[in-house]
């Protein structure tokens, strides 16, 4: 092929200059085949100033290039255009640079100054593709250079040049590995980067550079979880399998308890009560060795994981789909890891490719856990257009799901696929029924009559690979089979395939004494045909000779001695090794010696059935979805899939608010501390909720006295655990035992309220909340002073000297808690109706009764005890939106209303009777003369979804007076009109109620850091950003704060910036979050951002805030 | 991760190659045109190869194989289903995939390559942001650019990379504000012999066609969601509002695309459109067999059922058939031993049915493996499944779009085993 020979002049090296090697491709296609010349006149083109005639220069040598063509002799002309102002000649440019730089490095070097200007450019574009370019550059020289190309764009302000930097450390990393260290750093860095876009490709970089550097994760660990969903598909293939590794080295085995519990249930299958009392007491002395051994509770870590990754098996990328099956199979606990098998077996509609990586896939998870996977046990029939090797994949799964309940129904299809057209996928039939019959035993007799029919196939592969089978399987019980295999030795005569032959001699060998007459004459017949035969069965001959010799050496003796003699001619040395070396075994010689004696023995001994095992058994040592996995062989650069730690590493390295936490970690002490981490990540704001994943969870322990203290208040969260409890085993070390009841006292006095008022809301509305009320509470303290409370609440636990202080703690807690029952459900109520703002219920009470405890408990306690009880008092009416500032709007003018007038306005009050709706406070009044009567709303038109409570009618409005009702409206977070009809007794007017954006929201109450934690959750496309000039009567904190709050319903969260005011609000009817930040920078400039699920909401929030603070 | 990408026609030329590593030799295809001699049809070249050196991962697309060249590891199934995207843009770019238009296409293709993996890692793999980078040829614009010497790469820089919402393009303007979806779904049926169901389930997908100006936010939502079982999504679709609210919430891409997959709950019985009365039998003596089929409908919900195909795959033995059929045409494929039956519409009053002889090969032993029956039919405005869209609305922007969706059922792999 000219093709290849063209490329054995590049590998050659031979820079060939001006060698006619193209002209003779008459195979050339495409639109330079036509009129292909020499290069010169490529060069000429190249040369000349006419951009058109260069990109149609360039466009040949890329398809030269494309066709796997030399065409670096052309270098220099090339690359002289490397800064040609045509973008398309440029990216040809590029193109050509990459695949010759290498060949060509001095010359490359030319064009490096082009990129370095390119480097500075003030387009975030040009600079990004400058980098990419430099770094695929594979020039050793310019290392240094690209390596400060790296750094500086590592600290760019655009994250696509961020992410341009994550991709080029690879490049460099290949170019140069001893830049490891620095290249680290720069990975570092780029890990803590907070955004989507950079995210997959670090870590991309991360897997490529320094896969083992695991610490590097930690800090990072909880935002890549949070950005998972928005990180593009490809980076959240990379992202889950390298946190799958992470979480493997960090967390524990979720299923180490029930490992255990599974063995013990096998017992119970099999046997007496024998074998149960003898596992009791295995069981005891496993735990005895092991005083970790205690009941396991999920890592809260742990459970972000597995609940972020969860949505993505609803990903249309098959990638992403395996690798959070695999994650699920490698991490979650049992009982959850069903949730993958849906999502995998809608991959098998996929294209073929898909489907074959899948089931490798499937089959290795069916061993381990085949429940899974026998509810879409149809989903693996085969169909006669599938390709062989699907086939025999789906026939492996199918095999690994059969079991004594569903058997029936797979062998009545393997019936059918034994029709089939394809040989090789009824050869792999049979040895699926083999395998079934072997596992299964009831079935075993029904299978290996199916067998012995399908001996008389006209197929000869069926029929050998049947006896094959059934070899294997007669060799389980022969006694009951001598028909069999009498049948059997009736087919040496037609039989061919020497596999087939050699099964069945060995059988009738093995088996003589079932078979005594049959067995010499088939000796007899095969001596004949003996040097015509396969090596495999000659093999099998000398065997069937022997063993018929040592049993009824009476009429075989000679027919033993002339295959021996045959044998020990033959041309294969393995035969006449055998045959010299049966002979002295079993004719007794004087040679012979003590092993002859033995001869029975040793030819006669039972030998052991085989077992018939998946060759996918074991295959999950390497990690699912993996190339290694699919190949059963490592494969380059696969990081091994580590064992479940024996006790989990200290939790708080993934603690990032507070830096001082990750300098104490003191070893000795981590198992309290695993007991208290929900307690604390909690308060930290960055992990999910505490979840436990067995009953014999560690709240149960404490329970008893968790219930007794919360009371009737604690209501599901106390039942849930005391499930638990019962089947509590008792703690032996009791000191042990008082501290985990303490830390569940604490965990229990926070639960019930968190719990029952999350009745009704989803599972992360309810950390909010539960952050909400942390954060009113810790508004009393200065905002410092929050801060500094986390540090020693979390340092008191940790550090020994402090435990009997927290011992104390807890009791005055205890006491606390329980001399302030009725503030809870007061509390609970008001939460349910999301009025914040309904002051009336809040007196002061309790405030009185919580500031003396200040004074004698650590801060720590007091706001935790805050957040418990007087949450809501605290709260100051500033941050309320003023309500002296409400705008009024005109409903209906006195002319057009025949002098009745009303104005409306939005009170910014709770709407009592449906927490959902809007209330809208409009005055009548009567201008009029005569009097009004019959104030009523009729005819109400509204869009979809929404819905208004009418005011109550006024029955009477005398002239000149005034009267006010309060309508609720529930807008569905639309700015779209309410219209109705207002009657008097008299008339009827259309009116109609347009609410402005800011009105559709309630303010709510955040700490700064769940504010930031919101913000991180609502980043990407729910982020909108507006820069603008500060109106010159807004330039300080007050009138920002006074005119945001004034155009929106919002309530201040405080900041630890005096730069920036920060509100937070949520959208009336359906509750999402509404977060805005006002950023004031030098002089007027400030920047507008807000971040919203509800895009519409937030667009027009935006321009309404921007004209609030720019007029 | 990906090293190279070979894309070799069905005759095993190379026509084309990219390296975005270092250069590997073409002499590392061999290792697959050497498993691609053993199998018997080219779905049964294994897709992942083993050389001593390297890891050839292959999908086969329209006759093409695009191979990719892997050293280290990486999940088999990023790169195929990379491979596959490749395809498929090449496909939305040029309208089909075959050698002859990537030759026609080289430098584009080269270009999209470029764009789409970055040191083997992929980029850029939204058509919207392709789109915006490199312009898809047309006639109109071919002829321009030779004409004025402009290019087919975009002169602005592109954005969408740079958004959060890196499907859709900005600055999207139409005249015409049109958004059509159509609800596809496939009946997957195994029946046996005697014409029970062994196995039968729906799949479903919703294609879009949205053509919005600005950036309209789309909330689609179904009558009765219940009945989806299992779905995948678009990029685009908000999981949370699913979730929540089991209503379709998303900024769509500009254009055509996939919105979702989806796979009907199982609880619900499948109507099976149609039922096959089938005999073909082998005779003992003699080189011949007998044919009879007759289709008929069972459970069309009241439309008809068109396009109606029936294609058999014979046994190696049969050399011909002489058949009559009361309806459509038939033809016999003798290198692959194929039937096609093409029915076309079925007729109630008239069921079509297929009746003759089949000869064998003279000496040949009577076959004992029987061929099976793939049916392919389409039913017009209906899902089968029973599912409905319930309305559909936009937020975002001022204007009234058109709005359309299409039902259609078709039969996805239906089989009647014999």
């Amino acid at each position: 092929m000219s093709a290849s020979s063209a490329f054995n002049d590049e590998k050659g090296g031979s820079s060939s200059v001006g060698e006619p090697e193209y002209g003779h491709d008459p195979a050339s296609g495409g639109i330079f085949s036509s009129d292909y010349k020499r290069h010169d006149d490529l060069k000429e083109m190249l040369d000349s100033n006419k951009d058109s005639l260069k990109l149609e220069a360039m466009k040949r040598i890329v398809a030269m290039i494309a066709r796997g063509k030399n065409a670096s002799d052309l270098f220099p002309a090339v690359v002289k255009n490397v800064a040609c102002k045509n973008i398309e000649v440029k990216k040809l440019v590029y193109v050509y640079l990459v695949r010759y730089a290498e060949e060509q490095q001095d010359l490359a070097l030319l064009s490096i100054s082009t990129f370095q200007r390119g480097l500075k450019d003030p387009n975030q574009l040009i600079r990004a593709s400058a980098l990419r370019v430099l770094s695929s550059i594979r020039v050793t020289i310019i290392v240094p250079i690209m390596m400060l190309a790296i750094k500086e764009a590592a600290s760019d302000m655009s994250p696509y040049v961020r992410k341009t930097a994550a991709h080029a450390i690879p490049k460099l990393y290949s170019l140069d590995p001893e830049q490891k260290d620095q290249l680290i750093e720069v990975i570092e860095k780029l890990l803590a980067d907070k955004t989507t876009l950079v995210a997959g490709s670090v870590v991309m970089a991360f897997e490529e550079v320094c896969p083992e550097r695991i610490d590097l994760i930690h800090k990072n660990y909880r935002k890549l979880c949070n950005l998972l969903i928005d990180v593009e598909e490809w980076g959240q293939v990379v992202i889950i399998n390298m946190l799958t590794r992470y979480a493997r080295t960090q967390f524990l085995n979720p299923n180490m308890n029930e490992s255990l519990l599974e063995e013990g249930n096998d017992k119970t299958f099999y046997g007496s009560d024998d074998d149960e009392d003898e596992e009791e007491e295995e069981e005891k002395k496993s735990e005895a060795p092991m005083p970790k051994r205690k009941p396991y509770v999920m890592d809260p870590d742990h459970r972000l994981l597995l609940r972020n990754t969860k949505p993505l098996l609803q990903s249309r990328n098959a990638a992403v789909v395996m690798a959070v099956a695999q994650l699920y199979f490698h991490l979650a606990p049992k009982v959850e890891v069903g949730v993958i098998a849906k999502a995998l077996v809608r991959l098998l509609r996929s294209h073929s490719e898909v489907q074959y990586v899948v089931l490798q896939n499937v089959a290795s998870m069916t061993i381990k856990r085949r429940g899974m996977f026998e509810p879409y046990l149809k989903s693996f029939y085969i169909r006669s257009t599938d390709p062989t090797q699907i086939k025999v994949l789906k026939l492996e799964v199918l095999t690994n799901l059969a079991n004594e309940t569903n058997i029936s129904t797979i062998l009545r299809e393997f019936q059918t696929y034994i029709k089939s057209m394809d040989k090789d996928f009824v050869a792999a039939t049979i040895q699926a029924i083999g395998r079934c019959a072997t596992n299964i035993g009831e079935v075993r007799d029904t299978c290996l009559n199916g067998l012995v029919q399908l001996l008389s196939n006209r197929d000869e592969l069926v029929v050998a690979e049947s006896v094959v089978v059934i070899k294997k399987l007669l060799q389980m019980q022969p006694e009951k089979h001598s028909d069999i295999i009498k049948h059997m030795a009736k087919l040496t005569d037609n039989i061919q395939v020497p596999m087939a032959r050699a099964s069945i001699l060995w059988l009738i060998g093995e088996y003589c004494e079932h078979v005594p007459k049959i067995a010499p004459d088939v000796l007899r017949k095969m001596a004949k045909s003996f040097t015509n035969e396969e090596d495999i069965v000659k093999l099998q001959i000398i065997n069937l000779a022997a063993k018929l010799y040592l049993t009824n050496s009476k009429q075989t003796k000679l027919l033993t001695q002339y295959v021996l003699n045959l044998a020990k001619y033959d041309q294969n040395y393995d035969i006449r090794d055998r045959a010299r070396f049966i002979r002295q075994l079993i004719v007794p010689t004087e040679k012979s010696g003590a092993l002859s004696k033995y001869a029975k023995k040793l030819f006669l001994a039972l030998k052991p059935a085989p077992v018939l095992e998946s060759p996918f058994k074991d295959r999950d040592h390497f990690q699912l979805g993996s190339l290694s996995h699919l190949l059963n062989a490592k494969a380059g650069g696969y990081q091994e899939l580590p064992d479940w730690p024996e006790a989990a590493p200290d939790p708080s390295v993934r603690n990032v608010e507070v830096p001082e936490w990750t300098k104490c970690s003191s070893r000795e002490k981590r198992k309290e501390k695993k007991v208290e981490k929900p307690f604390y990540s909690d308060s930290e704001g960055e992990s999910g909720p505490t979840e436990s994943a067995d009953s014999e969870s560690d709240s149960a322990s404490g329970s008893e006295i968790g219930s007794g203290v919360v009371g009737s208040v604690s209501g599901t969260a106390s039942e849930e655990s005391e499930e638990g409890s019962e089947s509590e085993e008792e703690e032996e070390e009791e000191e042990e035992d008082e501290k985990d009841k303490k830390m569940t006292m604490k965990k229990e006095l926070k639960k019930p309220v968190q719990e029952s008022e999350s009745e009704q809301s989803s599972e992360e509305e309810e950390e909010r909340k539960h952050e909400r009320k942390k954060s009113k509470a810790r508004k009393s303290d200065s905002e410092s002073e929050s801060d500094e409370d986390e540090d020693s609440e979390s340092e008191s636990s940790q550090s020994e000297s402090e435990d009997s202080e927290s011992e104390a703690e807890v009791k005055k807690k205890k006491k606390a808690a329980q001399s302030k029952p009725p503030s809870k459900p007061v509390k609970k109520e008001s939460k349910k109706e999301m009025s914040l703002l309904d002051l009336d219920d809040f007196e002061p009470a309790p405030s009185p009764q919580v500031t003396p405890l200040n004074s004698f408990l650590s801060n720590s306690l007091a706001t935790d005890l805050e957040g418990l009880s007087l949450s809501d008092a605290v709260l100051s009416p500033a941050t309320l939106s003023p309500c002296s500032a409400l705008k009024s709007y005109e409903l209906l003018h006195r002319i057009r209303g025949e002098g009745l007038s009303v104005e409306y306005c939005f009170s910014r009050q709770p709407f009592s009777p449906d927490a959902n709706m809007v209330a809208v406070q409009m005055q009548f009044t009567n201008n009029a003369t005569s009097e009004t009567k019959n104030l009523h709303m009729e005819e109400v038109k509204l869009q979809s979804g929404m819905r208004v409570k009418e005011f109550p009618e006024i029955e009477l409005l005398p002239a000149g007076e005034t009267a006010t009702a309060v309508m609720g409206i529930d807008f569905c977070d639309s700015t779209q009109a309410a219209n109705f009809q207002l009657c008097t007794h008299t008339r009827k007017f259309f009116v109609s109620i347009q609410p402005p954006v800011g009105e559709l929201m309630r303010p709510v109450f955040l700490t700064e850091n769940e504010f930031k934690k919101e913000q991180g959750q609502l980043m990407g496309m729910n982020e909108l950003s507006e820069k603008l000039t500060l109106d010159a009567e807004c330039r300080n904190e007050h009138a920002i704060v006074q005119r945001v709050t004034a155009a929106a319903n919002l309530s201040r969260v405080p900041c630890g910036s005096d730069r920036e005011c920060r509100f937070a609000g949520r959208t009336v009817t359906s509750g999402s979050l509404v977060l805005a930040t006002v950023a004031t920078k030098e002089e007027a400039a400030a920047q507008l951002t807000v971040n919203c699920e509800k895009m519409v909401i937030g667009t027009m929030l935006v321009k309404d805030v921007l004209l609030a603070l720019t007029q | 991760m990906i090293h190279s990408l070979f894309l070799i026609n069905h005759s095993g030329d190379i026509f084309l190659e990219k390296h975005w590593k270092s250069v590997i030799s073409h002499s590392v295809c061999d290792y697959f045109f050497e498993a691609k001699e053993k199998a018997v049809d080219p779905e049964d070249v294994p897709p992942v190869l083993q050389t001593p050196h390297h890891y050839l991962i292959t999908v086969h697309r329209g006759k093409l194989f695009f191979l990719s060249v892997v050293q280290t590891e990486v999940p088999p199934l990023f790169v195929i289903e990379f491979l596959h995207r490749v395809a498929d843009t090449f496909q939305d770019y040029f309208g089909e995939c075959s050698e002859s238009v990537i030759k026609d296409n080289v430098v584009t293709v080269y270009e999209l390559l470029e764009e789409m993996l970055d040191n083997g890692f992929p980029l850029a793999t939204e058509s919207n942001v392709l789109k915006e980078l490199i312009r898809p040829p047309t006639i109109l614009r071919s002829v321009v650019n030779t004409l004025t010497g402009s290019s087919n790469v975009g002169d602005t820089l592109p954005t969408g990379q740079l958004s959060t919402i890196p499907w859709r393009r900005a600055d999207v303007k139409y005249t015409n504000n049109e958004a059509y979806f159509d609800v596809i779904e496939e009946i997957d049926a195994i029946l046996d012999k005697s014409g029970t169901t062994v196995f039968a389930e729906i799949q479903g997908v919703i294609e879009a066609s949205v053509r919005l100006t600005g950036m309209p936010d789309l909330t689609l939502s179904f009558m009765n969601p219940r009945l989806l079982d299992d779905v995948s999504f678009h990029p685009c679709v908000r999981f949370k509002r699913w979730e929540s609210e089991r209503t379709l919430s998303f900024i769509p891409p500009d254009g055509n695309f996939t919105l979702m997959n989806y796979h009907v709950s199982s609880q619900n019985p499948v109507a099976i459109p149609v039922y096959v009365k089938q005999s073909i039998s082998f005779f003992e003596s003699g080189p011949c067999g007998r044919l009879d089929i007759t289709i008929g409908p069972k459970q069309t919900m009241g439309k008809t059922v068109e396009a109606l195909m029936v294609k058999i795959h014979m046994p190696k033995a049969v050399l011909s058939a002489n058949l009559t059929a009361t309806q459509g045409n038939y033809t016999y494929d003798l290198p692959n031993k194929v039937l096609v039956w093409d029915i076309g519409k079925l007729n109630p009053q008239k069921l079509p049915n297929l009746k003759g002889i089949l000869s064998l090969q003279a000496g040949a032993p009577k076959p004992e493996d029987n061929p099976s029956l793939n049916i392919d039919l389409r039913i017009q405005q209906v899902a089968i499944s029973g599912l409905k869209v319930s309305r559909l609305e936009m937020f975002g922007e001022k204007y009234k779009p058109f709005k359309g969706v299409k039902y259609v059922t078709k039969a996805g792999k239906f089989q009647v085993r014999t």
